[in-house]
């Protein structure tokens, strides 16, 4: 009831200013010393999406959403929260609420306090406050929690307390800095899907940092891939996923081949041992020279069905149970090939086996050469 | 043969079996003499507040009397000495422990130029010898011509010295705090101030109750650095001091008593506060 209340609530914010992002990344620059955490970047988040900011440790995410929530002041560049360019503005005047890695709940606190707390410093009281803490609580399901300290409750506990303390607010733009870090697998999948159905009911911005490729992909409409305090390439899970601009993107989301050669032709790339293979229609997009081309293992068959052909000798097998993972040796270098175990009986290739691969050109990607990418 | 077999077996496990009883109770034993070593003097002392002396000293237990406690500021002076000595105590404990939470606020929190430099000279009081501090101070004093000698110069003097303490007791607490929690409740809307008030204070306030009993401790029988700058007042260390050169009264014994209880009385306090804390947290 309240959540439907909420919806609309967040439709209408969205049709009243359509067009304005929620934020805005004007060419943002940060500098501790020599260190460049985040090197001239810009970003625009539109209302109401689920982005996610995906890099390797040390890539400037933290600082990124630091520098949005308040904790950190740009060395250059603006931020936008809307319309309003909030350079120099401490944290506690800004619309945006944190969610900290650590949680950072007050231990001193029960669990109502500390969900309250932000509704008390806006001045909200007695039945009101009441009200709406215990419908947040109920909302990430710990109704009847309100009377325990944070240490009495389990990690995954916390860390709905922690949204709930955020979200209670019903800021402009919710931040996640590695929401779901320090929980084990089984409850992070969970805990994944909650956020996201969360996201989806409450309809505020989320942007949520992150490590982990496929925590990303599974929960953000969005993914801004970052790269030493840069922006690699920014789409949708699977735009990012067939269409990978760049050999890092490529590799740091799921596992891709990548075969340098060389511009052969429109379309056509001719790889290190001669063979020529077609590659997606535009996908050269005027480069000369050498390339790498992109396949990723679940693209490409064990047979000769597809016009892109490699001869090989499969070098090593896993079974993964779903699926079987070869890794196969060709003239132009290993190449991972991952086949469905969809039709029973059929008898899988062992070492030494030879075979053909191949695949389709709208599977081929083109990324510039980079040696050294691994 | 089995003859002699069997005494000569039956040695060294009796042996084992003194050896084993001696280290299992050797912990006790142990503790127990320690105990006694720490507590004896206390013992005696409150005994001996109980005594009936007949001449001028309290030396050797005439009787049992009340009449000690029952006039406990008998003796001339002694009123004055303790209210003096806890005025000075209570004022100079509140004032350090406030500077010293600041001071330490800012030396954990903020890096400015000299913090380690200030570090160190916060560590200088400690580990200076406090006859050294005394003299220094009255030095000090004594080149300054406008100050006398008296309440100002000692409470000066006290809290000088307490700083560090305060300091020292509230950075530990500090260090361990997650910074997280502050900027959780800026995110969250509260200005600097209510910040401080609503999660830095109560964080710390343990620390900082610690570090106001400890400064108040130190201070209540501080007597070298006191007798360098009092002029003519005189604290109760003081008055125990210059009592004890003529012959020590009872009520000594009475006041130390008191003392000594009332601190044993806060502690257990402090456990059982911390305990609840604890069980509730
Ligand atoms: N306060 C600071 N002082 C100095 N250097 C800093 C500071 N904060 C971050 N850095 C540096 O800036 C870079 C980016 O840090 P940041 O914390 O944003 O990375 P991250 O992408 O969040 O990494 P992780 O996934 O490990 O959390 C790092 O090289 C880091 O060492
Ligand atoms: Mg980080």
């Amino acid at each position: 009831m309240a959540v439907d209340e909420r919806i609309q609530q967040s439709l209408e914010r969205a049709a009243e200013s359509s067009g304005t992002p929620d934020i805005r990344l004007d060419r943002i620059t940060k500098s501790f010393g020599d260190i460049i955490a985040v090197d001239d970047l810009s970003l625009e988040i539109p209302r109401g999406s689920f982005f996610a900011l995906l890099g390797p440790s040390g890539c400037g995410k933290t600082t990124t959403l630091r520098m949005i929530g308040g904790f950190e002041e740009p060395t250059a560049g603006l931020i936008y929260l809307g319309e309003r360019e909030v350079s120099g503005t401490p944290p506690y005047k800004r619309d945006v609420n944190t969610v900290f890695q650590s949680y950072a709940l007050f231990p001193h606190l029960s669990i109502f306090e500390n969900v309250a707390f932000g509704l008390r410093r806006k001045g909200t009281r007695g039945g009101n406050l009441k009200g709406k803490v215990e419908e947040m609580l109920d909302l990430v399901q710990l109704s009847g929690y309100g009377k325990r300290k944070p240490r009495q409750l389990s990690g995954g506990q916390q860390q709905r307390v922690a949204l709930a303390r955020a979200l209670v607010n019903s800021p402009r733009v919710l931040l996640l800095d590695e929401p779901l870090g320090a929980l084990d697998l089984k409850l992070r999948k969970e805990m994944q899907l909650f956020i996201k159905r969360l996201q989806h009911d409450v309809g505020i911005t989320f942007i949520h940092v992150t490590h982990d490729q496929e925590e990303a992909m599974t929960m953000a409409d969005r993914i801004a891939v970052m790269n030493e305090g840069q922006i690699e390439q920014l789409g949708t899970p699977d735009e990012l996923y067939e269409r990978p601009q760049t050999a890092f993107v490529a590799s740091f989301l799921g596992i891709s081949n990548l075969l340098t050669g060389a511009v052969a032709g429109p379309d056509e790339v001719r790889l290190e041992d001669g063979t020529t293979v077609r590659v997606r229609n535009g996908s050269l997009n005027g480069r000369k020279g050498r390339v790498a081309v992109g396949i990723r293992p679940e693209k490409i068959r064990p047979d000769d069905h597809d016009p892109n052909r490699l001869p090989g000798k499969v070098k090593e097998r896993a079974y993964i149970g779903v699926s079987t993972q070869y890794i196969v040796e060709t003239p132009n270098g290993n190449i991972t090939v991952v086949v469905l175990n969809d039709r029973p009986g059929t008898v899988p290739l062992g070492p030494g086996d030879r075979l053909t691969l191949s695949w389709d050109p709208e599977a081929t990607f083109v990324v510039d050469s980079l040696e050294g990418s691994a | 043969m089995s003859s002699i077999a069997v005494p000569t077996a039956r040695e060294p496990n009796f042996l084992a079996t003194v050896l084993a009883v001696v280290r299992r109770h050797v912990l006790t034993v142990y503790s127990f003499l320690f105990f006694a070593y720490l507590l004896l003097p206390i013992a005696v002392v409150m005994i001996f507040s109980f005594n009936n002396p007949t001449g001028k000293f309290n030396y050797t237990w005439q009787g049992f009397t009340w009449d000690n406690w029952r006039y406990w500021d008998g003796v001339p002076g002694i009123r004055s000495a303790i209210f003096l000595s806890l005025e000075i105590a209570v004022v100079a404990s509140v004032i350090a422990t406030a500077l010293g939470t600041m001071i330490a606020l800012a030396l954990v929190r903020y890096g400015f130029r000299g913090r380690a430099t200030t570090n160190i000279l916060i560590f200088l009081p400690l580990s200076t010898p406090e006859i050294v501090l005394g003299a220094s101070l009255l030095t000090l004093f004594l080149n300054l011509s406008f100050v006398t000698f008296g309440f100002w110069t000692i409470l000066i003097a006290h809290i000088m010295f307490c700083i560090s303490f305060a300091v020292v007791t509230v950075k530990a607490r500090l260090v361990g705090f997650d910074r997280h929690l502050e900027e959780a409740a800026m995110d969250l809307g509260a200005n600097e101030w209510t910040t401080f008030r609503k999660v830095t204070l109560p964080l710390t306030a343990p620390a900082i109750l610690a570090a106001l009993l400890l400064c108040f401790a130190i201070s209540i029988d501080d007597f070298v650095v006191t007798y360098f700058n009092s002029g003519s007042e005189v604290t109760f260390p003081l008055f125990v001091w210059g009592a004890a050169r003529i012959g020590a009264p009872a009520q000594v014994n009475v006041i130390g008593t008191a003392i000594f209880v009332v601190a044993l009385a806060a502690m257990l306090v402090n456990v059982v506060f911390q305990r609840r804390r604890e069980v509730r947290a």
